[in-house]
């Protein structure tokens, strides 16, 4: 089975709109949105159907104030800062029980925490596997991580070979549980300074889990300096363990937003020119994802 | 006065505004700027600070003193993060796993453990045309972003107007990040991504009882729908930045749009003028 996961550092580079029409052009295939704080997959790729599911993950510790004798001890150790006046503030809390440990009138338990919710949902592209992290909740790495197992569970019963999953922006928690053992990153940027500065970021960390990257400049025509800049980055960053790809230079086209608006695929809403670049980007990264199986 | 401007989608121009923000008050006052998108901080990229000093961001984790230690098992049964493991006359220890929360050290009989810093960052300091700047980075490959977060934030300085430029999402990074402010400004853009997106950020401000205000920038893009979904949950439009090709060339060569269309710097002090308008009703409704 094989793994492409759409990344960019970056937020707003248009990584879930490319997702969107890979997931028309591709065949047997599942699609994981692993965008849990914010995901919108769904939103172009429409599911009919959806079957969901609790998260359950981490503790938050609670206080039985009939047998809290006040002596303290809990909120001078608390790390976290999640104690006050004998009450424990769940959004602080990261459930690490110590204060459950040192109580010495046992009044403190640990409960389970609903953090959020996970489908497994029927499209017409294929099946889509998403989530949603419940506000200002923690423990996205895991709920990705589910994301990604769901998948792939989904996948061999489907028997498909192929997971794309979107991706979150950033470098930290959730997206390293969204590369970790995948066979190719995606990295779709932007000629800004701060798309050029996160591009390098996110390679950097690529190449920290031994992921094989190739890049997408999305917008290349906003600044063809940058879009120069990125190129030979993309250069200097080769090297012969660490092939950096650069697969496809989009222009900014109005039809990407006109098609999210319209709920649509890209390449489904309008059959012009930009649509046969996202094809010959797609062609490209497949070529890429295959060769880098063997 | 402390300000976080966040958003739930990435790229929707939290950092043009919150830069944008910061030049047009500087001038008649004391600014403070903080970036707490640490995991891809790009403020510096717009407002250029001289950096004047910079500290490695630590957490604890444990270290097992082998001479002391017994093997009972108590540190691997008290940790929650699964971090520390006893296996037969062995202690295994995996501090990218570690809260630092000290449950281990404080708890283990024999007094086996202690605490080392770790660097999981840096926080660096400076001055920004004569705004104190201060921005906070991850290391590459390093999971948790918030203890950094936390070491930025614990600069603020509320003598100062405090802008804070926040991390896209929802969940723990941002939370840390706007917590203790005042005021959330959230920026979205008119397109079913941006409102989908808006929505669970405000989820997330209402859970932390936050007032907080929109930005809708690149207004002409999409649809309609930002201004209604505001309308009918009765939160407050403060400014449309029009969808232009000029201001978007101009962020790709790292300006903002205060430095580079100067006839706007009125109109984001009109927008802090009326966040400090919402935020002393506020505080009279609460005090009442």
């Amino acid at each position: 089975m094989k793994e492409l996961v759409v990344l960019s550092g970056k937020g707003g580079t248009g990584k879930t709109s490319l997702v969107g029409s890979f997931a028309a052009l591709a065949k047997d295939e599942v699609l994981a949105d692993c965008d849990v704080d914010a995901a919108d997959l769904n939103l172009i790729l429409k599911p009919s159907s959806s079957q969901s599911h609790d998260f359950w993950s981490g503790q938050v510790a609670f206080i039985d104030e009939s047998k809290c004798t006040q002596c303290d001890l809990c909120q001078e150790l608390c790390r976290f800062d999640a104690i006050h006046d004998y009450k424990v503030d769940n959004i602080s809390c990261e459930g690490c029980g110590f204060c459950s440990h040192i109580c010495p009138a046992e009044a403190i338990t640990m409960k389970e925490n609903l953090a959020g919710r996970w489908f497994i949902s029927e499209t017409k592209y294929g099946p889509l596997v998403h989530a949603k992290l419940g506000a200002a909740q923690e423990n996205s790495g895991k709920l990705v991580a589910m994301v990604r197992q769901q998948a792939k569970i989904v996948a061999e019963q489907k028997g498909f070979e192929l997971i794309i999953s979107d991706g979150p922006p950033g470098i930290g928690c959730p997206v390293i549980s969204s590369l970790s053992g995948a066979n190719l990153a995606l990295l779709v940027t932007e000629p800004t300074l701060s798309g050029v500065h996160d591009l390098e970021r996110i390679l950097a960390v690529c190449q920290h889990f031994g992921v094989p990257a190739a890049v997408c400049i999305n917008k290349y025509d906003i600044n063809e300096e940058n879009t120069q800049r990125i190129e030979n980055f993309c250069l200097k960053s080769n090297s012969p363990g660490q092939k950096v790809d650069l697969v496809s230079k989009l222009p900014f086209d109005n039809v990407v937003t006109e098609a999210m608006v319209h709920g649509l695929p890209v390449i489904e809403y309008n059959k012009n020119g930009f649509s046969q670049q996202i094809i010959y980007l797609w062609e490209r990264t497949l070529q890429l994802l295959n060769k880098n199986k063997e | 006065m402390i300000i976080s401007v966040a958003s739930g989608k990435g790229g929707t121009g939290k950092t043009l505004v919150a830069t944008s923000l910061a030049i047009s008050l500087k001038d008649k006052n004391k600014v403070q700027f903080l970036d707490c998108d640490v995991e891809e901080p790009n403020a510096h990229l717009l407002l250029n600070p001289t950096i004047t000093g910079s500290v490695p961001v630590n957490v604890k984790v444990p270290v097992v003193d082998k001479g002391k230690c017994t093997f009972c098992g108590k540190c691997a049964e008290v940790c929650a993060y699964k971090a520390i493991a006893v296996l037969g006359e062995r202690v295994l220890t995996f501090h990218e796993l570690c809260h630092s929360c000290g449950a281990c050290s404080y708890l283990c009989p024999e007094k086996a453990i202690y605490e080392v810093d770790r660097a999981i960052g840096t926080l660096e300091f400076g001055n920004a045309g004569g705004i104190d700047f201060i921005h906070g980075k991850l290391n590459i490959g390093e999971a948790m972003a918030t203890p950094v977060i936390r070491k930025v934030q614990e600069r603020v300085d509320n003598q100062n107007i405090v802008i804070i430029d926040v991390p896209p999402g929802t969940s723990c990074p941002v939370v840390e990040s706007i917590k203790d402010t005042d005021f959330c400004l959230l920026v979205t853009e008119p397109t079913p991504f941006g409102l989908n997106d808006l929505m669970l950020a405000v989820e997330t401000v209402r859970i932390l009882q936050l007032p907080c205000g929109v930005i809708i920038n690149r207004a002409g893009l999409g649809d309609e729908s930002i201004e209604k979904y505001c309308l009918s949950e009765n939160i407050p439009v403060l400014l449309h930045i029009p969808l232009d090709s000029t201001i978007a060339r101009f962020y790709s060569r790292g300006f903002t749009l205060a430095e580079a269309m100067p006839e706007w710097k009125d109109k984001f002090v009109a927008v802090f003028n009326k966040i400090e308008e919402i935020v002393s009703e506020r505080t009279c409704c609460t005090e009442r």
